[in-house]
């Protein structure tokens, strides 16, 4: 084990970091550049075993800050570590450490059968045949993708290929799990299942778990914390209850849709 | 698990993104065979499309008889050589001109959280067997070409015509880099890209005297094509440079490859490095 494994206590160690995107405007000869900070400075710590819910209205910057843990973007300012490592610096090493579902979009390849999406991962990730099999029979019996592990994965429902996205992204046994809306557009029967998945995963490995959403149904089952992003910012880091007593007397929605109006109101 | 976090070490002895490549490319190979009808008639398709360039080649060659002091036999080394750097080019790396279309629908992002090299996984998603359509014909035709203009063999004259073989394919691969690296700054750089290519494609596949010196200097210099089969011809047919060039030129080959290399690697890391994503 080296150094910096050692020093690695947080999962996730965000300091002030921020990312900006320069934009052109206008028709060609009036052009004008405008920068654009996706993300104003954010502080985020997550320690290993947590699951912890980004909520914000759309556009708060949510995805751009994911994309930065995951070594995608790289930050215009501020420190971060994940892992133990600076993602855009290490985003190799780093993506064998953490498993990054986006739901909009597939990590499996469209045009093979799932089964053998999953097969190519495990060469991609190097997982040991033997380690491979075990995980392999245990995470399609618990997210039940026996039914279509033959279909091409672009002939899967939206909630088939998020389970299949789910167990690309845990083969190789990763503690840290990013998801990006990983409910999105899922039927009450498939949240269910993948709620009562990650808690699973959570409870029983141990794996660090940080996802955005929606859907405030995610955050009351499945989380303890909740951090509540709103134009770039954190607006809110706690606990669900201390998120309740904000406002004891409206539901959770309610008193989201107040921060998110807060933000709103801010200069 | 003792230390979870610790990547995994698996001894080997060939590089890693080789194995991810052979891995990668494999899978596409078997899934391209598992429609054996859409891939005969690609190839039969590609296979075309050799056969038509070379038959212009051909008839411009037989109407005038010999070009710039080039004999058909001569032509056809020179196409075919070309031909078949383009060819196993486009075969390995071709696909990389997709990255704009990779940009935009998010791909690039799903990429870039694999600990695979990226350019590897872009290089070989849709990996075809059909591309051999261009590669094999262009192949023989060379042989035939060579085999008819018959120039005296020396086993040192194959292995330097086999390294300048090599570093026409990779010349041609890095050309083709850069302009696909392009997309990373310009939406719609594809177009462009494909002129510096295919345009440049069409260049090499006549003996480039036929061009007049002022061009045939640009193309040598500017863009290094003329070393995928306009040098490498010279030196297997012994030819002095009819343009009046040095003959050591000819020897550029292997460097000019190592600098176009280079040339591409680093417009792809500076590429990378300015990628942003989309919004969505
Ligand atoms: N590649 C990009 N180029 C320019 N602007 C971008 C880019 N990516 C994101 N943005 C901008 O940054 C802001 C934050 O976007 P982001 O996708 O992070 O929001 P989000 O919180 O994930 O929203 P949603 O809930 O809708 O998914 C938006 O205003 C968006 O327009
Ligand atoms: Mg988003």
């Amino acid at each position: 084990m080296t150094t910096e494994e050692h020093t690695a206590r947080a999962m996730v160690e965000a300091v002030g970091i921020g990312r900006d995107f320069t934009v052109a405007e206008g028709r060609f000869p009036r052009r004008v550049k405008r920068v654009v900070p996706a993300v104003r400075s954010i502080d985020l710590t997550v320690r290993p075993g947590e699951i912890v819910a980004c909520l914000g209205p759309n556009g708060a910057g949510k995805s751009s800050t994911m994309k930065m843990l995951t070594g995608i973007l790289s930050p215009t300012r501020g420190s971060l570590r994940v892992a133990g490592l600076e993602p855009s610096r290490r985003r190799t090493t780093l993506a064998r450490r953490i498993g990054v579902v986006f739901g909009q979009r597939t990590g499996l390849w469209w045009d093979l059968p799932l089964r053998d999406s999953l097969e190519l991962t495990r060469h991609l990730y190097r997982v040991p045949a033997a380690e491979h099999a075990h995980r392999y029979a245990e995470l399609t019996e618990l997210l039940e993708l026996g039914p279509f592990l033959s279909t091409p994965v672009r002939q899967l429902s939206l909630g088939q290929r998020m389970r299949g996205d789910l167990t690309a992204a845990l083969l190789h046994n990763p503690r840290l799990l990013v998801l990006d809306e990983p409910t999105i557009g899922l039927d009450v029967v498939s949240k269910a299942t993948i709620r009562s998945f990650l808690a699973r995963l959570n409870r029983e490995e141990g794996t660090t778990i940080l996802l955005t959403t929606h859907d405030l149904g995610d955050v009351e089952r499945l989380c303890e914390r909740v951090v509540v992003i709103d134009r770039g910012s954190v607006a809110f880091d706690g606990g669900l209850d201390g998120l309740r007593a904000r406002d004891p007397g409206s539901d959770i929605e309610t008193v989201v849709a107040g921060l998110y109006r807060d933000g709103a109101a801010r200069p | 698990m003792a230390d979870p976090i610790a990547p995994r070490r698996v001894p080997h002895l060939v590089p890693r993104p080789v194995q991810d490549y052979a891995r990668l490319a494999w899978t596409w190979t078997r899934t391209a065979f598992q429609y054996p009808a859409g891939l005969a008639l690609m190839t039969t398709g590609v296979v075309l499309s050799v056969v038509a360039e070379f038959g212009a080649v051909l008839v411009v060659f037989w109407r005038a008889g010999e070009l710039a002091g080039f004999s058909m036999a001569e032509g056809m080394v020179v196409y075919g050589l070309a031909a078949a750097a383009f060819g196993t080019a486009d075969l390995l790396m071709g696909n990389v001109e997709r990255l704009g279309e990779r940009i935009r629908s998010g791909e690039l992002d799903t990429m870039l959280v694999r600990p695979v090299s990226p350019l590897v996984q872009m290089a070989t998603d849709d990996f075809s067997p059909r591309r051999l359509g261009k590669i094999l014909p262009a192949l023989g035709i060379l042989a035939a070409g060579l085999w008819w203009a018959a120039p005296e063999w020396t086993a040192g004259k194959a292995l330097v015509f086999a390294v300048l073989m090599v570093s026409g394919v990779v010349i041609c691969a890095s050309v083709w880099l850069v302009g696909a690296c392009l997309q990373f700054f310009v939406a719609d750089a594809r177009e462009a890209a494909n002129s510096v290519t295919y345009g440049g494609q069409a260049l090499t596949e006549y003996p480039l005297a036929v061009y007049g010196q002022g061009i045939v200097r640009a193309v040598t210099f500017t863009v290094p094509l003329a070393f995928v089969s306009w040098q490498p011809v010279l030196y297997v047919l012994d030819r002095p440079d009819p343009t009046g060039l040095p003959d050591a030129l000819r020897f550029a080959g292997p460097a000019v490859a190592v600098l176009a290399a280079a040339v591409a690697a680093l417009a792809w890391r500076t590429g990378l490095r300015h990628y942003r994503s989309t919004g969505s």
